[in-house]
C-alpha cells in the first residue's frame, strides 16, 4: 500500500510538487504520465525520500519514508532511475548489488544473495551475460540488467522511471508481461511512462500530472472518459474491441 | 568467461610480484649495490656498519616512502574518480596535493618540523581543499567539468600561496624544488612513520568499504535506491582521500600524476570493481613510484633527478592519451 498525502517537494528554492496526494493498493500497476517537466520523476523521488518534502507524508507499506533509514526504504521499494551511470562492472556484480540493502558493515555478499541475483538474471534472460562488463552491452540489455538488479532487491514495491526507453517493441511487450507477473506475485509496480498507449494497456491505475499536480487519477477507462489527455497532449485516444481485448490508438485529426 | 577470471586471478599475483621486485630493486640498486644475499645479511645485522647504515637509514626509508606514497596517491585518485564521478579527478589535479603542500609549507614556516605536526598540517591542508571541491560538487550542483575546473583553479591558487610563503619565510627554503615536484631524497623516519601509519589506517578502512564504493559508482540515484546514504559516504570518502594524499605529500612532496595514471591503467586492465581496483592500486602504485624513483636516482648518477620530474615526463603524454580516450570513451555514459 502506497499512501502519499498532500506532498509538496522540490529542489532548493524551487517547489516542483504542490500538494500531491495518491493512494495505491497492493498488487497494482500504477503509471504516472504527463508532459516533460511536469514533476513525474520528482514525485517518485519524493515518494522514496530522495527529494526533501516541504509538507505532507509518504507511507510505503506502513514505512513512513521521512522517518525511515535509506536502508529500510530500499528494503521496501526498489528504484530504477531514468539515467544510469555505467562503470566497468560485470552484469553479475551489478545484479548482486540489488542485495546491498540487506547487508550490514562490512558488506560482503552471501551465498543466498548470489542465488537470488542469479535467479533474477535468469528471469530477465541474461544469466549467461553474468561475466560481461556492462559497457559492452547494448542499451536494451543493460536496461534488462538494471531491471534484474531491482528484482534481486526483492521488495514489495518496485518503482521504475521510464523503464522501456531503451527497449525495442518486442522487449517492451515482454516487460509489460513481467510487470503483470510481478503484480500476480503480490508486488506493487509504479511506473513513469511517456507512451500513453502503453500506460493505458498495462496499468490498473493512472495518475495524470500537470504542473506538479495530479489532475486526474483512476482506472484507464476513467482517464479515457475524462478530457485529461485531450487537455494535456491535444490528442484523442480511441479504443477498439479485438479478440485480445481492448486496443488503443491515437486518433489522427488531419493528414500529417 | 574463464579467461576474464584467469586474467583477474593472475593479475593480482603479477601486481604483487611486480611490487616485490620493485621493492627489492629499490633496496639493492643505488650508489652502492647490494646483492639480494647481501641484503638479507645486512637486514639480519651481519654486515659492516657502513653498509648497514646506508640500508637502514637511506635505502629502506626511501623504498618504504615510495611504496606508501604510490599506494596512497593511487588509491586516493581511484576513490576521487569514483566519488566525483569524473575520470579526470586526481589529488594532484584538483588541488588536494596543493592543499597538503600549503599545510606543510605553513607548518615549516611556523618552525614546527616534528613528524606528526607535518603529517597533521598536510592532512588539514588537503582536507580544506577537498572541502572546497565537495562544496562545489554537492551543494552548488556543479557539473563534472566545473568541479574539475574549480579544482584546477584551486590548485593554482594554493600553489601560489605556498610560493609566496616560501619567498617570505626564508626558513622554508628547505622546502626546495624537490618538495614542489615531489621526491624522496630527504626522507627520514620521523616524517615517514606517522604518515605511513595514517596511510595504512586509511587503506584498511577503504578496503572494508568496497561495497559502498561500488554502489556509489552506479550514480547517486541508483546508490540511494539501494539504501546508501550517498551524501554521508561521499564526505567520508573525500576525508579518506584527503588523509591519504595529505599523508603522502607530507613526506614525498607534490608528487603528481601517479594518482591519475595508475587508477586509469588498473581500470583499463582489470575493470572498475573497487576491491580489485584498490588492491591493484596499492601494489602497482607502489611499484610504479619505486621504479620511477630508482630510475630518477640512477640515470644521472651521481646527481639525482627528483622523481616528480620523471613522473611528469611520463605522466604528461599519458594524461593527453587519457584525455583523448575519455572524449571518445564510454566509461561513464549518462
Amino acid at each position: 500500500m502506497i499512501k502519499i498525502e498532500n506532498v509538496s517537494a522540490g529542489y532548493r528554492k524551487k517547489e516542483v510538487l504542490h500538494g500531491v496526494s495518491l493512494s495505491v493498493e497492493d498488487s497494482r500497476i500504477v503509471t504516472i504520465i504527463g508532459q516533460n517537466g511536469c514533476g513525474k520523476s520528482t514525485l517518485i523521488k519524493a515518494m522514496l525520500g530522495f527529494v526533501p518534502m516541504t509538507q505532507g507524508s509518504v507511507q510505503l507499506n506502513s514505512v513512513a519514508v521521512s522517518q525511515a533509514s535509506p536502508q529500510k526504504v530500499a528494503q521496501t521499494a526498489a528504484y530504477l532511475p531514468q539515467m544510469h551511470q555505467n562503470g566497468d562492472i560485470s552484469v553479475g556484480r551489478l545484479v548482486l548489488h540489488g542485495r546491498f540493502p540487506y547487508l550490514s558493515y562490512p558488506r560482503s555478499y552471501r551465498k543466498e544473495d548470489k542465488e537470488i541475483a542469479y535467479n533474477a538474471m535468469e528471469r530477465m534472460g541474461i544469466a549467461e551475460l553474468s561475466q560481461v562488463p556492462l559497457s559492452e552491452l547494448s542499451g536494451g540489455l543493460r536496461q534488462k540488467a538494471y531491471i534484474a538488479m531491482a528484482l534481486a532487491q526483492q521488495t514489495p514495491i518496485i518503482v521504475m522511471d521510464e523503464p522501456t526507453t531503451f527497449l525495442d517493441i518486442g522487449e517492451q511487450m515482454k516487460f509489460m508481461q513481467l510487470c503483470r507477473e510481478l503484480t500476480a506475485e503480490g508486488k506493487t509496480v509504479v511506473l513513469v511512462l511517456h507512451d500513453v498507449i502503453s500506460a493505458l494497456s498495462i496499468s490498473d491505475r493512472i495518475a495524470v500530472m500537470h504542473h506538479g499536480r495530479i489532475i486526474q487519477f483512476g482506472a484507464p477507462k476513467e482517464i479515457l472518459e475524462s478530457d485529461a489527455l485531450q487537455k494535456l497532449y491535444g490528442i484523442r485516444v480511441c479504443t477498439i474491441e479485438t479478440q485480445n481485448g481492448v486496443q488503443y490508438y491515437y486518433e489522427r485529426r488531419e493528414r500529417i | 568467461m574463464k579467461t576474464t577470471n584467469r586474467k583477474i586471478k593472475y593479475g593480482l599475483t603479477i601486481s604483487v610480484l611486480l611490487w616485490i621486485t620493485a621493492a627489492l630493486l629499490s633496496l639493492c640498486i643505488g650508489s652502492i649495490y647490494f646483492t639480494p644475499a647481501e641484503l638479507l645479511s645486512v637486514l639480519a645485522g651481519k654486515a659492516g656498519s657502513a653498509a648497514q647504515g646506508i640500508l637502514r637509514y637511506a635505502r629502506l626509508p626511501r623504498t618504504l616512502a615510495c611504496l606508501f606514497a604510490g599506494a596512497a596517491l593511487s588509491c586516493a585518485g581511484a576513490v576521487l574518480q569514483n566519488v566525483l564521478a569524473n575520470q579526470l579527478a586526481s589529488p594532484s589535479i584538483i588541488g588536494v596535493n596543493a592543499g597538503a603542500g600549503l599545510g606543510v609549507t605553513l607548518c615549516c614556516a611556523a618552525g614546527t618540523v616534528s613528524g606528526w605536526a607535518i603529517s597533521g598540517s598536510a592532512f588539514a591542508g588537503s582536507l580544506a581543499a577537498v572541502a572546497v571541491i565537495a562544496l562545489f560538487s554537492c551543494r552548488i550542483g556543479a557539473s563534472r567539468t566545473t568541479v574539475i575546473l574549480t579544482g584546477v583553479a584551486l590548485n593554482s591558487l594554493l600553489n601560489a600561496v605556498s610560493e609566496t610563503v616560501t619567498v617570505l619565510a626564508p626558513d622554508v627554503a628547505a622546502l626546495s624544488t624537490e618538495f614542489r615536484v615531489g621526491g624522496f631524497s630527504a626522507v627520514t623516519y620521523t616524517r615517514l612513520i606517522p604518515a605511513c601509519m595514517l596511510i595504512a589506517l586509511a587503506l584498511l578502512l577503504l578496503l572494508t568499504l568496497c561495497g559502498e564504493l561500488d554502489v556509489m559508482a552506479l550514480g547517486d540515484e541508483t546508490a540511494r535506491g539501494l539504501g546508501l546514504p550517498v551524501r554521508g559516504f561521499r564526505i567520508l570518502f573525500l576525508v579518506l582521500c584527503a588523509l591519504l594524499a595529505g599523508a603522502a605529500v607530507s613526506f614525498s612532496g607534490l608528487l603528481g600524476f601517479v594518482g591519475l595514471i595508475v587508477p586509469h591503467f588498473v581500470r583499463i586492465l582489470f575493470g572498475s570493481e573497487s576491491r580489485r581496483m584498490l588492491l591493484h592500486c596499492i601494489f602497482l602504485g607502489g611499484a610504479f613510484v619505486a621504479l620511477c624513483d630508482l630510475v630518477s636516482r640512477c640515470i644521472f648518477q651521481p646527481f639525482e633527478l627528483p622523481v616528480g620530474i620523471l613522473m611528469a615526463v611520463l605522466g604528461g603524454p599519458a594524461f593527453v592519451f587519457l584525455l583523448i580516450r575519455s572524449k571518445g570513451g564510454h566509461h561513464h555514459s549518462d
